[in-house]
C-alpha cells in the first residue's frame, strides 16, 4: 500500500504550483534597477591569432556604455581548473590559462573575443556587430589522435604539444593485465566512439552581475547548480572578491544536467564589468550560444578488449581512450575520463584484471566536461557492448554469459580502486526479465518480419559510483575541492523548520522530498518544513547538486542536522516534564517520558526553546538551529539492468524504440514519482544519444550542430512509455537514509542496449554488422546494413 | 517604438515595441509576464507558447507590432477564476508532467490548444502534437500521461506502474 507521507510517499510537487501558473523566478526573469546588457562577439573561426580588435565604430553607437576586451582582463585571474590529474609517469597534467575574454588567440568558434555593454540587448547586438577583429587564421586542430601527432599545430603555444595527460590506471597492473590477454582462450574487441554530445537544460545560462557601492559587496544572479562552488572559484581564483564581499544567487535553474555544474567566463564578466561600469549587467545566452559556449559532453574515442577463458569467465580488460578536452580545461574536465571513467570499468563483473589508459586531448572545440552520468556513461556502453560482442562471438545468450560473470558477494573491491557497498545484480536481471517477456520476443519478431521489419532485443548491466563523495579520497585523486554537503536546520518558535540546504534543485523536486524526510523523523506535517537553497546568503557552505549526490549526501547532512534538532528538543522536553532525558521519546511530533502518560507538543517545545522561561539555561542555550556537514566515507553504487527493443526498417535505415525497461537497485527511495521521473528523463537522454544526438564539427572546427534545427533533440514521438521499476532494493551501508542516487541512472544505463538491440535486428536480418557508432541514424544504421556482407 | 495594445489574459495591456520586438520579448520584458519563456531561437523549442486569438503560436515567431488589438492568452492566464489549477495544469501536477518547469509554459499552452482541437487524442496523436515542444527533463513520458488524464482518459497514477 503505497504511503501518504513522509518516506516512500509520493506527494504532489509543491513546486509545481508557481512552474505552472508562470510564477517561476528563473534567472532572466531577474531585472535589477538601472541594468545594463551584455552581449558577446565570439569567435567565427576555431584557431587564429588575434592581432587586435577594433571597437571604434561600435563604441559610438547608441546606447553603448563600454566595450571590453581581452586587455581589460590583464592582471585578471583566467578561469580555473578544479581537478589535476597526474599522468601515468607521476608528472601534473598540462593545464594551459582559460582567459575570460580572448588574450593572443581564438582556440574554438564561440570563444568570446569582446563584450558590449549597452543599455538594451538589441543596443549591444547592435554594436557587437560592428566590433571589427583582427583574426589570422591557423589551421585548427579536431580530430584527436591527429591533434597528438608529432608536428600538430598547437592549440595552446606555451604547452609542449596537445596532450593534457597520458593516464594509465592502473599503471602497476598493466604487466599482468598483457598476461592474461596473451593467455586468453577468447579475446573481444571493439572501436567505438562514445558521442559529443550538448546537455542542452532547457533553460539557457543567463547571469547578473550587481555592484554595491554602499559596502563595496558583489552580488552574482547565475544559471549554476552549485553557486556555493561559483562563489569560491570566482571569488579567489578569477576576481579576487573575498566571499563575504560576494553573494551568488541560483534562483529556479531550468535544468543543469552538468553543464551547469562549471564556472564560466559570462558569470565572471558580468560581476567584473558591474563593478567597473558600477551598475549591473546582465547575460542572456541565445541557443546557437549555448551550443557553442556551454561546455559539452562525452566525446570518447576508445578501444576496448576482453579477455576470457575457456569457461566464458572474464579475465582481464583492457582499453585505450582517446578524451577530447576541446581548447581549454573547464572546471571539472581532467576527472571525468579518468577517475569517474575508469574507477568504473569493472561494471558488475568480477573481472579481476583491468587496465585503462586515457590520453585526454586538447582541440580547437568547445571544452568538453560533464553531462549527465559524466565518465559513467562511457565505460557502461563500451564495456555492455564488447560483453555483449563477445556473447555473439562465442554464440552464448548474452544474458547468461553476464550472470556468469556477475560480482555476487558484497563489500567487493574492484581492481580499479572502489569497494561497490552492497547489491543484486541477478535481482535486478530477474526483474527485468520479468518486464519485457523475453519468451515473448520471437513471436514479436515473427510479427515485424511479417510486416518487413527487423525486430531486436538488448540487455545490459550497469554500475555507477555517485553521491559524490568522499573528500580526502578525492583529494588523494586530484580534486582541489571538498565534496562534503552542508544543512542548516532553523526551527521557528511556532514549530515550523526551514532547511537551508548547500544542495541545489533544479528539477529534482527537493522542495517536496527533502520535507519528506525532516518531517517522517520529527512526526510533524510536510507543510510544516520549507526548503532554502540557490543562495550563497542563506545556505551554509555546499557543493551543489551533481553526480546524483543530492539525496545521498545532501539529505545525509540534513538527517543530521535534523538528529542534533532532536536531541536538544528532547533535553528541553525533559525538562518541561521533569523527566530524565534518556526516558524521552518522540513520535507523530509528541516527546513522552517512556512509562509514564506525561507528554510535551513539539511546539511546546519549540516556544520553549525561544521563549525560556521555564528552560534550563544552565545545561543549553536557548534557541533551536544546527547545522551539520556530512561527508560519506563512500561513493554509492546504484545498478540495474535495461533492455530496448526496437524494430528497424531496412528500406530506410530508421530505427523505433518499441520498448524500453529499467529495472534500477537505488536503495531506499523516498518519493518513488520523482524517482521514476529522474529514470524517465535520463532514458529519454540516453536514447537521444543512442539514436539521434550528434555535436558535429567540420575538419576546419566550423561547429555544424549550433541550433535545434541540426541538434536532434529526442522529441516527445521519438520516445515510447518507460516500463521503470525501483523493487530491488539493497540500501547503501554507510549513509543515514540507505539511498544511493537516481538521477543519472538512466542516461548511463540506456546507450548500450538500444545499439545492443540494432545489433540484434540487422544480425537478425542475415547482415553481418557487429558495430555502428551512435547516434544510430538511419543513414549510418542503412548504410552499414548495406556495406556489410550479406 | 510604437506602442502596442493587445488584450492579454482578459485586460487590455500596453507597452511599446520596436519592429523587431517579438512577442514573447513584449510579454516578459513589456509586461513583465515572465511565464512565457525562451529556450531556443529558431522556434523549435516551444517554451514560448502562448494563444494568439485562440490559436496556439510560438511567440518568438511573431512581431509584437503585428498583433495589436489581437486576443492574448498565457500561462499567467490558465489558472480557474478562484486561483486554483486549471484543468492541464493540474494534471501535469497529478502525473508529475514538470520538473525544472522551464518548457512547462509552453507545454501546457499547447496540450490545451490539442485538447481544444481534439479532445480525446489517442497517445500518438499526443506526441504527434506535442512535436513543436521539446522538454529536456521528462522524457515525455508523464507529460503524455498527464494530457490524456486532461482529456479525461483512463490513466494508472504515478508511480504504480
Amino acid at each position: 500500500m503505497p504511503k501518504d507521507t513522509g518516506i516512500g510517499a509520493s506527494p504532489k510537487r509543491r513546486e509545481d504550483v508557481r512552474f505552472l501558473t508562470g510564477k517561476g523566478r528563473y534567472t532572466d526573469d531577474i531585472n535589477v534597477a538601472g541594468q545594463t546588457h551584455v552581449v558577446f562577439l565570439r569567435s567565427d573561426v576555431a584557431h587564429g591569432r588575434l592581432n587586435g580588435v577594433d571597437t571604434s565604430a561600435a563604441a559610438t553607437m547608441p546606447g553603448v556604455i563600454r566595450i571590453f576586451t581581452g586587455a581589460d582582463f590583464e592582471g585578471v585571474g583566467g578561469l580555473p581548473c578544479g581537478w589535476q590529474v597526474t599522468d601515468k609517469h607521476g608528472d601534473p597534467m598540462q593545464e594551459p590559462p582559460h582567459p575570460i575574454l580572448a588574450q593572443g588567440k581564438v582556440r574554438h568558434v564561440g570563444d568570446p573575443i569582446a563584450a558590449v555593454v549597452a543599455e538594451t540587448r538589441e543596443q549591444a547586438r547592435d554594436a557587437a556587430e560592428a566590433i571589427v577583429p583582427d583574426i589570422e587564421e591557423l589551421p585548427a586542430v579536431i580530430d584527436m589522435k591527429k591533434a597528438v601527432e608529432e608536428g600538430a599545430p598547437k592549440v595552446h603555444d606555451d604547452l609542449k604539444n596537445n596532450l593534457c595527460y597520458d593516464w594509465g590506471f592502473v599503471e602497476e597492473n598493466k604487466a599482468a593485465v598483457d598476461e592474461a590477454f596473451a593467455n586468453a582462450a577468447h579475446v573481444t574487441s571493439l572501436e567505438l566512439v562514445n558521442n559529443r554530445l550538448v546537455a542542452n537544460p532547457m533553460e539557457p545560462r543567463v547571469a547578473v552581475g550587481d555592484y554595491a557601492m554602499h559596502d563595496d559587496s558583489s552580488t552574482l544572479y547565475t544559471t549554476s547548480q552549485n553557486p556555493h562552488v561559483i562563489r569560491l572559484l570566482m571569488g579567489a581564483f578569477v576576481l579576487g572578491i573575498p566571499e563575504h564581499k560576494l553573494r551568488v544567487v541560483a534562483p529556479d535553474v531550468g535544468g543543469g544536467f552538468g553543464t551547469k555544474i562549471f564556472h564560466y567566463a559570462e558569470e565572471a564578466f558580468c560581476t567584473f564589468a558591474a563593478k567597473q561600469i558600477q551598475r549591473p549587467v546582465k547575460w542572456t545566452s541565445t541557443r546557437s550560444e549555448a551550443f557553442m559556449s556551454d561546455a559539452h559532453g562525452r566525446d570518447h574515442v576508445t578501444k576496448i578488449e576482453l579477455a576470457l577463458d575457456a569457461e566464458n569467465n572474464f579475465t582481464a580488460l583492457r582499453t585505450e581512450t582517446y578524451a577530447n578536452m576541446g581548447a581549454y580545461l573547464s572546471t571539472f574536465a581532467p576527472s571525468v575520463p579518468t577517475w569517474l571513467h575508469g574507477t568504473l570499468m569493472a561494471g558488475n563483473y568480477k573481472t579481476p584484471l583491468i587496465y585503462v589508459n586515457v590520453k585526454a586531448v586538447f582541440t580547437n572545440t568547445v571544452p568538453v566536461d560533464a553531462y549527465r552520468g559524466a565518465g559513467r556513461p562511457e565505460a557502461t556502453f563500451q564495456l555492455e557492448r564488447v560483453v555483449d560482442k563477445a556473447a555473439r562471438e562465442l554464440g552464448v545468450d548474452p544474458v547468461e554469459l553476464r550472470r556468469q560473470n556477475f560480482i555476487q558477494e558484497f563489500p567487493y573491491a574492484t581492481p580499479v580502486a572502489v569497494e561497490y557497498d552492497t547489491g543484486d545484480y541477478d535481482a535486478t536481471m530477474d526483474k527485468l526479465l520479468e518486464m519485457i517477456d523475453r519468451d515473448g520476443f520471437a513471436e514479436r519478431r515473427r510479427q515485424s518480419e511479417a510486416n518487413g521489419k527487423l525486430r531486436g532485443l538488448g540487455v545490459n548491466c550497469y554500475i555507477e559510483a555517485c553521491g559524490i563523495a568522499p573528500s580526502n579520497l578525492v583529494g588523494q585523486l586530484g580534486a582541489r575541492a571538498g565534496l562534503y554537503e552542508s544543512a542548516t536546520v532553523r526551527v521557528n518558535a511556532t514549530g515550523g523548520l526551514v532547511v537551508m540546504t548547500g544542495s541545489h534543485s533544479h528539477g529534482q523536486g527537493h522542495e517536496t522530498s527533502f520535507p519528506q524526510v525532516v518531517a517522517d523523523m520529527i512526526g510533524i506535517d510536510e507543510s510544516q518544513v520549507e526548503i532554502v537553497h540557490g543562495d550563497t546568503a542563506n545556505a551554509p557552505m555546499g557543493m551543489g547538486t551533481y553526480g546524483s549526490r543530492s539525496l545521498a549526501v545532501g539529505g545525509s547532512a540534513m538527517v543530521r542536522a535534523t538528529e542534533k534538532i532532536i536531541a536538544k528538543a528532547k533535553k528541553i522536553a525533559a525538562h518541561l516534564m521533569e523527566a530524565s532525558e534518556g526516558d524521552i521519546e518522540l513520535k507523530d511530533g509528541q516527546f513522552t517520558v517512556a512509562g509514564t502518560d506525561k507528554s510535551v507538543a513539539w511546539g511546546d517545545v519549540t516556544l520553549a526553546a525561544y521563549v525560556p522561561h521555564n528552560y534550563p539555561l544552565e545545561d543549553i542555550e536557548p534557541g533551536l538551529e544546527e547545522t551539520a556537514f556530512y561527508d560519506p566515507n563512500n561513493f554509492t553504487y546504484p545498478s540495474g539492468a535495461y533492455a530496448c527493443e526496437v524494430e528497424v526498417d531496412p528500406e530506410t535505415g530508421k530505427v523505433d524504440v518499441l520498448s524500453f525497461a529499467a529495472a534500477d537497485d537505488f536503495g531506499n527511495v523516498v518519493n518513488p514519482m520523482i524517482v521514476e521521473g529522474q529514470v524517465h528523463g535520463g532514458l529519454a537522454q540516453g536514447i537521444g544519444q543512442a539514436l539521434l544526438e550528434n555535436c558535429a564539427y567540420d575538419e576546419d572546427g566550423q561547429l555544424l550542430s549550433a541550433t535545434y534545427m541540426d541538434y536532434a533533440m529526442p522529441r516527445a514521438h521519438d520516445l515510447p512509455m518507460f516500463q521503470v521499476d525501483h523493487s530491488c532494493q539493497t540500501p547503501c551501508t554507510h549513509n543515514p537514509l540507505g539511498v544511493k542516487g537516481c538521477g543519472e541512472a538512466g542516461a548511463i544505463g540506456s546507450p548500450p542496449s538500444v545499439v545492443n538491440a540494432v545489433i540484434d535486428a540487422l544480425q537478425s536480418g542475415g547482415h553481418d554488422v557487429t558495430h555502428i557508432d551512435m547516434p544510430l541514424s538511419p543513414s549510418r544504421v542503412w548504410g552499414a546494413m548495406n556495406t556489410a556482407a550479406q | 517604438m510604437k506602442k502596442v495594445t493587445m488584450t492579454v489574459n482578459g485586460a487590455a495591456r500596453s507597452a511599446d515595441a520596436e519592429g523587431r520586438t517579438l512577442l514573447s520579448d513584449w510579454l516578459r520584458e513589456g509586461l513583465r509576464l515572465t511565464g512565457t519563456h525562451v529556450g531556443c531561437d529558431t522556434s523549435q523549442c516551444g517554451a514560448c507558447v502562448v494563444h494568439v486569438n485562440g490559436e496556439p503560436v510560438k511567440s518568438c515567431s511573431v512581431f509584437a507590432q503585428e498583433l495589436d488589438g489581437a486576443e492574448v492568452t498565457t500561462i499567467e492566464g490558465m489558472a480557474n477564476a478562484d486561483g486554483s489549477l486549471g484543468k492541464v495544469q493540474q494534471a501535469f501536477q497529478d502525473y508529475h508532467g514538470l520538473q525544472c518547469g522551464f518548457c512547462t509554459p509552453g507545454m501546457v499552452m499547447a496540450a490545451a490548444a490539442l485538447l481544444k482541437e481534439n479532445p480525446q487524442p489517442s497517445e500518438a496523436e499526443v506526441r504527434h502534437y506535442l512535436e513543436g515542444n521539446i522538454c529536456r527533463c521528462t522524457g515525455y513520458h508523464n507529460i503524455v500521461k498527464a494530457v490524456m488524464a486532461a482529456s479525461g482518459q483512463a490513466v494508472e497514477p504515478v508511480a504504480a506502474e
